[in-house]
């Protein structure tokens, strides 16, 4: 059924396939990123509560969802790796990494800047807040487990064990403002049927969103081309496209 | 457009320093990490040209060796 895919466990096709992806993310990136903050930041109207500081939801909202959807996506390639023993896909497990962590600093930190003026204090311990600090936390431990080991087969397997290990967080971050009376305000766009945000705020936040995965999948190429070159080094393929003039002390 | 013009754009009704702080922080943060990894290819390329320089010296050792 996945034939297609066995190519790609190939490093040099994977890697002639983050080129060619890559225009596709960053034109979704660009124009997503553009439309979606301009219409939020300057045409959506302001919030009857919140007035215009609700406009940080325009970056706050998708770095959130998608730090947690970039930590499943994760997840998959790390499990990938360890069920077939790709070492492609060790390797885009660890591309994702960082961009993720990023994605959640961004969450946290626009989260801070909401929290302050609008609660009063930019940090409290709440259920949402402690989880995708969490979330973080899980991000950095994948990466420094994955740069302990040398052989880094090994160390794939191991992040990926933490990683699938560290999926139990997602349901929790998303559920917490549910099980536990927090601070942090219940989800308005994924009710469905009776989302409580007004379409003239709603279509900004959904194409940022889009723009964010485009920004997501950009940042991750970006990586994965340079985690490939760096495992790939010593091969053929990597050196012709690499080493384009001899070096003085060649022939 | 929800505001008339550039100088309450800026304020956010009163909000502007939070708002422009979460955005500019991102943006911050998202183009250092374009940076790094900028850095990164670039120091890999650089090392696999040290690394082709140190074999073609260690093959003209070896063949003066023998000589």
């Amino acid at each position: 059924m996945f034939t297609w895919l066995h190519p790609y466990a190939k490093t040099e096709r994977a890697y002639a396939l983050c080129q060619s992806l890559f225009p596709y993310f960053l034109s979704a990136a660009i124009l997503g990123l553009v439309i979606g903050l301009v219409w939020g930041l300057a045409f959506a109207p302001p919030d009857y509560q919140q007035g215009d500081s609700f406009r940080i939801i325009y970056i706050h909202v998708p770095s959130a969802i998608l730090a947690m959807g970039t930590y499943v996506a994760m997840a998959t390639a790390g499990f990938v790796g360890l069920v077939w023993q790709w070492k492609t896909a060790y390797m885009s497990m660890i591309a994702i990494a960082p961009v993720g962590a990023l994605m959640t600093f961004i969450s946290l930190f626009t989260g801070a800047a909401w929290g302050k003026p609008m609660w009063g204090t930019w940090w409290i311990w709440d259920a949402r807040l402690t989880s995708q600090l969490i979330l973080l936390f899980l991000y950095f431990g994948v990466m420094a487990l994955y740069a302990a080991f040398s052989d880094k087969q090994q160390a794939g397997k191991a992040a990926a064990i933490i990683a699938l290990v560290g999926v139990i967080n997602i349901p929790i971050i998303h559920y917490s403002v549910e099980w536990w009376n927090t601070l942090h305000q219940g989800s308005t766009i994924t009710k469905i049927g009776r989302p409580s945000i007004v379409p003239e705020m709603k279509w900004p936040l959904l194409v940022s969103i889009a723009g964010f995965i485009g920004l997501i999948g950009t940042l991750v190429l970006l990586q994965l081309k340079n985690v490939i070159l760096m495992r790939e080094a010593h091969r053929p393929w990597v050196k012709k496209l690499l080493l384009t003039t001899p070096t003085k002390g060649g022939k | 457009m929800a505001f008339s013009n550039l100088s309450d754009f800026l304020a956010m009704g009163g909000y502007g320093f939070y708002v422009w702080l979460s955005y500019g922080i991102s943006a911050l943060s998202i183009v250092l990490y374009i940076i790094f990894v900028r850095v990164q290819g670039k120091k890999i390329i650089s090392d696999m040209y040290a690394q082709q320089a140190r074999e073609a010296r260690i093959a003209k050792a070896k063949a003066e060796e023998k000589i």
